[in-house]
């Protein structure tokens, strides 16, 4: 008998964290213009410091300006979209759920749209304007849930192959809408690729940050008070309800917190894919599949996850880019198929 | 006060609470219907029976005789459209589930992970309502999860995954989780279902041991007849949502009430253990 404890899980955190420092060095380190690490060392001995004016300008241009906001955005979205694909396959009791195979991506993806579109109608003061976008991406997330949970349910019970192929088609259906209004509308809209394949290259103001990171907080806090719960839940929910879990209430809290994290993450970073099904997947295998363990280490992981892909979708063809979208399908996609075969075997 | 009689006075307490009524089921009535305005499917006729602490409790009756419904609403996970459930005086099914899991325990038919888990993993989660939801298991808990894979004759499965042990093995370990949850009531729906003729006699031995140990009332829905005679202290007899007859084996087990009820010839006999015996007469047309 091995419960779990709270020292092992900080170490499980730190571990963690460590892989997560060293990927970002990585990530500031190449680039288009690549810089040393023995500069980076010493340029970040000059900010501790506050020796701002011996850093040659250049590198503050990059890294401070260009770099590290982009990264920063990757931990938050890699974190927000691992957290909600965890969640996602213990409320829907599936483990190849994840937001994009589902369709919520495309719907928190069309939600943000239709913001984008009724912004500029609408008279709002700056800071609720700023708000509109992830509130539309949320409520197009939890639609999408809601629509395909019910597409999945056969005879009362959630048939997990009707669920997966409700959700493929959903998703498709809204990347056709998608397509239609990106075609007819113009405007500020961003481009189609962003919307269907993910991409961290847009610039954001420092205000969205803070929004984020918040956003984040509150809707994973939310999730990880039902950790223990959802353990249960795993067995079905009746078993989970005979074992002293109230069902409904974590239901709806996990349903609504999950449905905010994808929101928040496509709002700002369109729909990139599989970050939800792979990196829950493989910290499963590593410390098991204990929530209280599970959702803290998937969000560093996630964070881990697209940093890194971010990193290589930034330097393969440099000097062009890649969507990041693109370099975690292409991952993620042949991984979906090798975990559903196993599991129909 | 000295010590001793603090303790003959506690010893005095539970010889009074095991004498008591500790489940009471009154006059319960329950209809399903697929959606409001048609009439009902399936209803359940006003039950009542009593039960007290170390008892057993055999529900029998053919499918569709509204034996696990019966069950369900002991365990409050339906609400009756009639009458009321009291276990030691408190409505069940007006508990919120937190409190109704650390007194009542349900083993259901085989349950289906979706993740590989270890066999003290599983135990563990009977502790579940007992705990704060955020807080990590106490070594109260563990040594309780402990005596409760011992109690059943599988503290050597601690480490064993799951998915990887026998029927038998698995049936122990579900019935540990529920020993964990320290539950006045223990409910079981058919738990010999998929079990060799060793591990059925196996479970229910543990059972009436674990019920007179530990002062549990059991209520088992099962369709062995024998096995319900040779254990039960008391039956229900059900047939397509009336309840027939309650109590002891021995008035229960008649040739024509079990003809009627299960609609086959059988015989009835007294066994060397002074319990009834039903051989059902297979190949004769009735």
């Amino acid at each position: 008998m091995r419960p779990l404890t709270l020292r092992r899980l900080l170490l499980q955190c730190f571990a963690l964290l460590v892989i997560l420092f060293v990927v970002v060095v990585i990530a500031i380190k190449f680039g288009a213009v690549p810089v040393s690490l023995y500069a980076l060392g010493r340029d970040l001995w000059n900010v501790l410091l506050h020796q701002r004016t011996n850093i040659s300008s250049d590198y503050v241009l990059i890294i401070q300006n260009i770099r590290l906001p982009r990264i920063l955005l990757g931990i938050m979205v890699g974190a927000s979209l691992s957290v909600a694909g965890t969640s996602f396959q213990a409320l829907l009791r599936n483990p190849l759920a994840d937001p994009y195979v589902l369709g919520v991506s495309s719907g928190a993806g069309l939600g943000a749209i239709l913001a984008l579109i009724v912004e500029p109608h609408v008279t709002l003061s700056p800071v609720f304007a700023a708000l509109l976008t992830p509130l539309g991406a949320f409520l197009g997330a939890a639609a999408t849930v809601t629509v395909v949970y019910l597409l999945g349910r056969r005879e009362g019970q959630i048939d997990s192959t009707t669920l997966l192929l409700g959700g493929v088609i959903t998703a498709s259906f809204i990347s056709a809408i998608i397509m239609f209004l990106m075609s007819t509308l113009t405007g500020n809209l961003r481009g189609l690729s962003f919307w269907l394949m993910g991409d961290l290259s847009t610039p954001l103001q420092r205000s969205v940050y803070w929004f984020l990171g918040i956003g984040f907080l509150v809707a994973s806090g939310a999730i990880y008070t039902t950790a223990s719960d959802l353990n249960l839940l795993l067995a079905g929910e009746k078993e989970a309800m005979h074992l002293g879990v109230d069902v409904p209430r974590v239901r709806l809290v996990v349903y609504i917190a999950a449905s905010l994290l994808t929101g928040l993450a496509v709002s700002v970073s369109g729909a990139i894919g599989y970050v939800g099904l792979i990196v829950p997947h493989v910290m499963r295998l590593i410390f098991g599949s204990d929530h209280r363990t599970l959702l803290p280490t998937a969000a560093i992981g996630g964070a881990i996850a697209v940093v890194f892909a971010d990193t290589l979708a930034r330097t393969v063809v440099a000097p062009n880019e890649l969507a990041v979208g693109a370099v975690t399908a292409v991952v993620g996609a042949p991984l979906f198929i090798y975990l559903l075969r196993r599991r129909l075997a | 006060m000295s010590p001793g009689s603090s303790h003959a006075r506690h010893l005095a307490e539970a010889g009074r609470l095991a004498n008591e009524i500790r489940l009471s089921v009154e006059q319960i009535s329950y209809a399903y219907s697929a959606n409001p305005a048609q009439a009902p499917l399936f209803t359940l006729e006003a039950t009542s029976f009593q039960a007290r602490p170390g008892e057993i409790v055999a529900i029998l009756g053919p499918n569709a005789s509204g034996k696990s419904t019966l069950l369900k609403l002991i365990a409050g996970a339906l609400a009756p459209l009639s009458g009321r459930i009291l276990l030691n005086g408190f409505v069940t099914h007006s508990l919120t589930p937190r409190t109704r899991a650390q007194r009542i325990a349900v083993v259901q038919q085989e349950s289906r992970l979706l993740f590989p888990a270890r066999a003290w993993e599983f135990v563990l989660q009977g502790r579940h309502a007992h705990g704060r939801s955020l807080r990590f298991e106490s070594e109260d808990d563990i040594i309780i999860a402990k005596n409760a894979l011992a109690q059943v004759g599988a503290a050597d499965l601690s480490d064993r995954w799951m998915d990887q042990i026998s029927g038998g093995e698995k049936q122990r370990v579900i019935l540990a989780r529920a020993l964990a949850q320290q539950p006045l009531l223990l409910l079981l729906d058919e738990p010999t279902l998929h079990l060799d003729i060793a591990a059925q006699i196996g479970l229910l031995d543990a059972l009436r041991r674990l019920a007179a140990a530990n002062r549990y009332t059991v209520v088992v829905v099962t369709h062995e007849l024998n096995l319900a005679a040779e254990y039960a202290d008391q039956v229900v007899l059900m047939q397509r949502g009336r309840c027939l007859r309650v109590g002891p084996p021995i008035n229960i087990y008649q040739r024509e009430l079990l003809e009627q009820v299960f609609q086959t010839p059988l015989t009835v006999e007294l066994g060397s253990s002074g319990r009834p015996r039903v051989t059902v007469l297979a190949g004769t047309e009735a």
